[in-house]
């Protein structure tokens, strides 16, 4: 069964690009690794940090393992709280990855729904979502991420900012990605506009709504699951440096970009792991989402591919 | 010519005026800006004046010229959180963020120049490919773990260029510099380098396809076939068109400069307004947020306009479109 199913993607195109593609193979396989480390995180990790009565000062500032004065207890040191490096890097992960993939989506579902109704519905709409996302895409997103964070943090209430910033986060980053998404899915419906499915169900009578996201969507759905990828990883680098910065996460459920901007106050004094790993780990995600994004544009795009 | 300009003109006018009027929003809708002015167990009488002395009680399109106004002067009002005057505070801090901003626009551009048409011509050499793999490096790696890399191989395993800071500066009395003492230049390096790494690589990359795809035109291959020596053609005859997006991209490339900074500043502890910037959200300091977004607002509709003007002499193709209509 599984077999018969395993043998069908591989008949397909892209099933067959993604098999012969190692890059794609050991990438795709990373990525998987961390999603899965991250979702089963009380499973994976050795210890929960976020649980005062398994940590203990004591233990603060163990170095790796395998340097001197390490212990085998934390396999890659602990931090200044005497938080095992390895389970916080897991439970950071899964901050990092949840941040990264909500924005996304939040930016997709906005971003798609502007550019779908842009193209099919053209006119003074279409020059007003357009200008929008010119105007947008010369800004930077960790720009756009910075202010409409601030703006939202000054909305909102002193005391609820904690509990907040969550979504605050997600809403931030999501607003300044929607472009993309907006461009490319209008630039596919013109295209798709014209075709003939779409005049038939407009003589069958179908409303524009239907025809929008039922008809046209899913034919548009390629490029924007291209740009979705690599948008993604824009997004946990994004996460990762607001929380570097000190605006994003609260220091109280750190994500990777929060242990870096810890662990960079004791770079001076030696203790280099409580940085470097969550580094490596943040590097390691992003760029195996990265070269996925790469794989996949080739493959669903074979236009590119020829140049 | 005329037509053309004035259409920017007010495209970029119009950018500004809605960008002021976000940042207005913010200064009376987001909060309560007597409370902020007064504190919260002021009373009533002292409230009313407070109000009457800000003019909240004038209609929104008055308060809202007034605010323009304002803007215009260089008044952005008074920090709520630091208590001084934010003109102030941003004049002492823009030197610091420029010079850091133009030291790595210039090495973006220069080395990036450089090594791309030295990658677009050598296409194959063992030298292109390690540049190119470093270039994607740049490309993929967060800023602030550059910078961090930086600091931890430069700063504390060689110990030989500080990680903080600006160094000496020098006091011209309007304008605080860190170019001319020896200390301000080594301080400049590693935020620099870290600034301009990801710019770099654009620029190498940029600079690389358009020398490639030149290469291939015709009229590269007539002076081929005319004789004339290889060099001469790479470097007088293609170059000249290749650098032509590398315009564009200077022009985007400052504005990124400037976002980014706010990134660099923070690792390195640069006294610069990125710095001043990310404690002002940290702290909802409405004055100081408000007046770092109309001012990158207004850098990068400046740099653009110029863009756009510089292009129209260049590119003949926009100068016939805009005669025909």
């Amino acid at each position: 069964m599984l077999f018969k199913k395993i043998n069908k993607i591989y008949d397909t195109d892209i099933g067959y690009s993604f098999f012969n593609s190692k890059i794609a193979i050991i990438s795709s396989t990373i990525f998987l690794i961390i999603c899965l480390c991250s979702v089963f995180a009380g499973i994976v990790a050795p210890y929960n940090p976020f649980d005062p009565a398994t940590v203990s000062l004591m233990d603060a500032f163990t170095p790796p393992m395998w340097s001197e004065g390490g212990s085998s207890s934390f396999i890659l040191g602990t931090d200044q709280q005497g938080r095992d490096m390895f389970s916080t890097m897991i439970y950071g992960s899964r901050i990092s990855l949840i941040v990264g993939f909500s924005s996304i989506i939040f930016a997709m579902v906005l971003g798609v729904f502007l550019g779908v109704t842009a193209g099919y519905i053209g006119g003074m709409y279409e020059i007003v979502v357009m200008r929008l996302t010119d105007v947008q895409l010369t800004i930077p997103s960790i720009l756009m991420a910075l202010l409409v964070y601030g703006i939202a943090r000054s909305i909102i209430s002193q005391s609820m900012h904690d509990e907040m910033v969550m979504y605050v986060l997600i809403f931030a980053i999501g607003i300044s990605e929607w472009p993309q998404f907006a461009r490319v899915s209008r630039a596919s419906t013109l295209v798709e506009k014209n075709k003939e499915y779409v005049s038939a169900s407009r003589i069958i009578g179908l409303s524009n709504i239907l025809i929008m996201f039922k008809h046209i969507l899913p034919n548009i759905l390629r490029p924007i699951l291209v740009i979705a990828t690599i948008g993604l990883a824009l997004a946990i680098i994004t996460e990762s440096t607001l929380s570097f910065l000190g605006v994003g996460v609260p220091p109280t459920t750190p994500s990777l970009g929060t242990l870096i901007r810890f662990g960079n106050n004791f770079l001076f004094s030696g203790e280099w792991w409580i940085t470097f790993f969550p580094a490596i780990f943040l590097i390691v995600l992003a760029l195996s989402i990265n070269l996925l994004g790469d794989w996949m544009r080739d493959a669903l795009n074979p236009k590119l591919k020829k140049r | 010519m005329f037509s053309y300009t004035f259409k920017r003109l007010l495209q970029a006018i119009l950018v500004m005026v809605v960008v002021a009027f976000v940042s207005f929003s913010l200064f009376n809708f987001v909060g309560d800006p007597v409370n902020s002015m007064t504190g919260e167990d002021a009373s009533d009488q002292r409230r009313d004046e407070v109000r009457e002395v800000l003019g909240l009680n004038d209609p929104v399109y008055i308060q809202f010229s007034r605010f323009l106004g304002n803007v215009v002067q260089g008044d952005f009002g008074i920090s709520y959180q630091l208590k001084r005057e934010v003109s102030d505070l941003v004049a002492e801090r823009m030197p610091a963020t420029l010079e850091l901003v133009f030291v790595s626009a210039l090495l973006a551009i220069i080395l990036g120049v450089i090594l791309g048409v030295y990658t677009g011509i050598h296409r194959d050499s063992f030298i292109s490919n390690i540049i190119l793999v470093i270039s994607l490096a740049g490309v993929s790696l967060p800023t602030f773990i550059i910078g961090i890399m930086l600091i931890y191989f430069f700063s504390v395993i060689l110990g030989v260029l500080p990680s903080f800071g600006r160094g000496e500066v020098t006091d011209l009395g309007f304008w605080t510099t860190g170019l001319l003492t020896n200390s301000g230049l080594k301080a400049l390096i590693l935020p620099s380098i870290t600034l301009s790494l990801f710019q770099m690589t654009y620029v190498i990359r940029l600079v690389r396809a358009e020398m490639m795809e030149i290469l291939q035109t015709d009229y590269i291959k007539f002076a081929k076939a005319r004789g004339i020596k290889t060099n001469i053609i790479n470097y007088k005859h293609a170059l000249k068109n290749g650098l032509i997006p590398v315009i564009t991209i200077t022009g985007i490339n400052i504005g990124t400069l400037i976002a980014f900074s706010i990134i660099t500043e923070t690792v390195f502890q640069w006294p610069g307004m990125g710095a001043l910037f990310i404690n002002a959200v940290y702290f909802v300091d409405i004055p100081i947020m408000s007046a770092y977004m109309i001012m990158v607002a207004f850098i990068f509709v400046l740099i653009n306009f110029i863009v756009d003007i510089t292009y129209y002499f260049i590119d003949p193709r926009i100068r016939l479109k805009e005669e025909k209509g």
